[in-house]
């Protein structure tokens, strides 16, 4: 099962459209990425600028607005994500528990749909690899 | 399950390979490091839930099993190498043994986890060995997931780890990386491990569904694994790529029913692109370190032609010939010889398909093709296009009277019917 790691820096939702990490968290952040990649569970990662780098787009009656960021209101935004692929939640859960996050930040942890598994019904299809070209 | 024990499954299944593997250096043997990090499981097992989950809890495990692993020396249960056994008292080996351990938790190094692959994927195991202690060793899985992934009583698949240990531990099997033609041969056995790992999950549709299909994920993971461990070899990458693609296309193979779902019948929205795309990045990184013309890189090459096509009709079955003659030179199996003549017809006309299948069968001999459904079932496919319909149906009932497969046998009467419908008209 897939999950999203997303990464709620502090004072990111007031951070200079141009803010970038210290080299100092870049280098901690590298080295987890590293321990993600190498236990296999690493599928995907993004950092993302600031919300006062961005908009949102709201809608109402059918119509959209757009707020250029920061916007005033919000406190918990969004700084950067990583996919993982796991066994359970719990190991998804440990995997965050892990990062090199400073006091006060939060990791938020969801689950990727998946399409249902295989129904239980399904009989034994039994194919070799080479030939998975054909019947697949 | 309660929380706290599903939480130090959680830690297991992220911490034990490089405790095991951190042990193993010290202790030689693959066995005990196990056992030594399953105790070491077991106490925290018990201590964890009244304490609660400690804050480093690799470290804390690898403690335990330290002082596991010093308790057994006293008992004598254990011995270091032989040498050592010798040469020293048994006090100094202790300390030796605690010093050892911290050590090398300390430094957890990536040439130990790449030890720990290679001995559980020794040729000297036999495969369903090899593919067991790999799962529970490296993928972190427990006797019973790995038992009904395969769908035989955990007490088969206990014995058939404890088999290997002791395989391992009787032919003083060393723990190291080998060197040279030696390194080739032990790539390849590990490769082939993981890979039918991976098709044991990706042909899964009976049993315990969802942990067969587990199996797939955790092929994955061991070839990103090894992917890191081995960035120099090209054929590690391409077998990721090769799992990837094909994994991609998943939720499309399997119809409302369960009824398998041909690839030039799939919904191509529903593959994940966003898999395909890693898997287009494996196969190019193989190809970078000069690999292309290597067997999985060349059957990774075939799946990225199906998966580049938008519509089955845009496939680029000219490419899939070529690929399909290069891998015939390196792996001339009457498998690959079928597969090609398929895509022969793709080309050339369902006449010339046959003809190149008919030239395969020859020259493997009849036997190697006679007791393979496909076959048949091919060549009827192939007759059936030509318009020659009753020797298409008699193809067809040869297959059908040929597998042994529920899915497969419902295909194939389907296409009898069509066939005597379009003979009766």
């Amino acid at each position: 099962m897939r999950f999203m790691m997303m990464v709620i820096p502090k004072s990111y939702e007031s951070a200079a459209p141009d803010a970038v990490p210290s080299a100092e968290a870049v280098a901690k952040m590298m080295k987890y990425n590293k321990a993600l990649q190498k236990a296999g569970v690493l599928l995907a990662l993004d950092g993302l600028f600031p919300p006062s780098a961005g908009a949102r787009v709201s809608y109402a009656d059918g119509k959209a607005r757009v707020t250029d960021g920061p916007f005033g209101e919000t406190k918990e935004v969004i700084g950067g994500y990583w996919i993982i692929q796991v066994r359970s939640r719990e190991e998804a859960i440990e995997w965050a528990k892990r990062a090199p996050m400073s006091n006060n930040e939060v990791i938020e942890v969801r689950q990727i749909h998946e399409v249902p598994d295989f129904p239980e019904d399904v009989q034994k299809v039994a194919e070799g690899f080479e030939h998975r070209d054909v019947v697949d | 399950m309660s929380d706290v024990a599903k939480t130090i499954e959680a830690v297991w299944k992220i911490e034990s390979t490089r405790l095991i593997a951190a042990i193993a250096r010290v202790t030689h043997d693959i066995g005990i490091a196990e056992e030594l990090a399953q105790d070491a499981l077991v106490t925290a097992l018990e201590v964890w839930p009244e304490d609660g989950i400690p804050e480093n809890p690799g470290a804390w495990l690898m403690t335990a099993a330290k002082r596991r692993a010093i308790d057994a020396l006293r008992r004598g249960h254990m011995l270091l190498q032989k040498h050592e056994e010798i040469a020293r008292e048994l006090e100094f080996q202790q300390q030796q043994l605690a010093d050892a351990l911290q050590h090398s938790l300390d430094e957890v190094i990536d040439d130990d986890i790449l030890r720990l692959i290679f001995t559980a994927c020794h040729p000297i195991l036999a495969m369903e060995g090899r593919i067991a202690l790999t799962l529970r060793l490296i993928g972190g899985l427990t006797t019973g997931e790995i038992a009904r992934a395969f769908l035989v009583p955990e007490k088969t698949l206990g014995q058939r780890i404890s088999r290997a240990k002791k395989t391992l531990a009787e032919a003083h099997v060393p723990f190291e990386t080998p060197s040279g033609d030696e390194l080739r041969r032990r790539v390849e056995s590990v490769l082939m491990v993981v890979y039918l790992i991976f098709n044991e999950g990706y042909t899964a549709t009976s049993g315990d569904e969802w942990m067969r299909a587990a199996l797939s994920d955790d092929a994955l993971r061991l070839g990103r694994m090894l992917a890191q461990l081995l960035p120099g070899e090209s054929e590690v990458h391409a077998l990721v790529a090769l799992m990837e693609l094909q994994a991609s296309r998943n939720t499309a193979r399997r119809g409302k029913n369960g009824e398998a779902i041909l690839l030039p019948d799939q919904d191509r929205s529903l593959w994940d692109y966003a898999q395909i795309q890693r898997g287009m990045t494996a196969l190019e990184q193989a190809q970078t370190l000069g690999g292309g013309a290597k067997p999985y890189a060349l059957q990774a090459a075939i799946a990225a032609c199906h998966m580049r096509a938008r519509t089955a009709e845009e496939t680029d079955w000219d490419c899939i010939v070529l690929l399909y003659d290069a891998l015939l030179q390196i792996n001339p199996s009457p498998i690959v010889a079928l597969n090609r003549a398929v895509a022969v017809s793709m080309v050339q006309g369902p006449a010339a398909g046959l003809d190149a299948l008919d030239a395969a069968a020859t020259r493997t001999g009849d036997s190697a093709l006679a007791g393979y459904h496909l076959f048949p079932s091919v060549r009827g496919d192939l007759l059936m296009k030509m318009g020659r319909l009753s020797e298409a149906r008699e193809e067809i009932q040869r297959a059908i009277a040929m597998t042994k497969n529920l899915r497969e046998r419902e295909l194939l009467a389907n296409r009898l019917k069509q066939l005597e419908k379009a003979t009766l008209s």
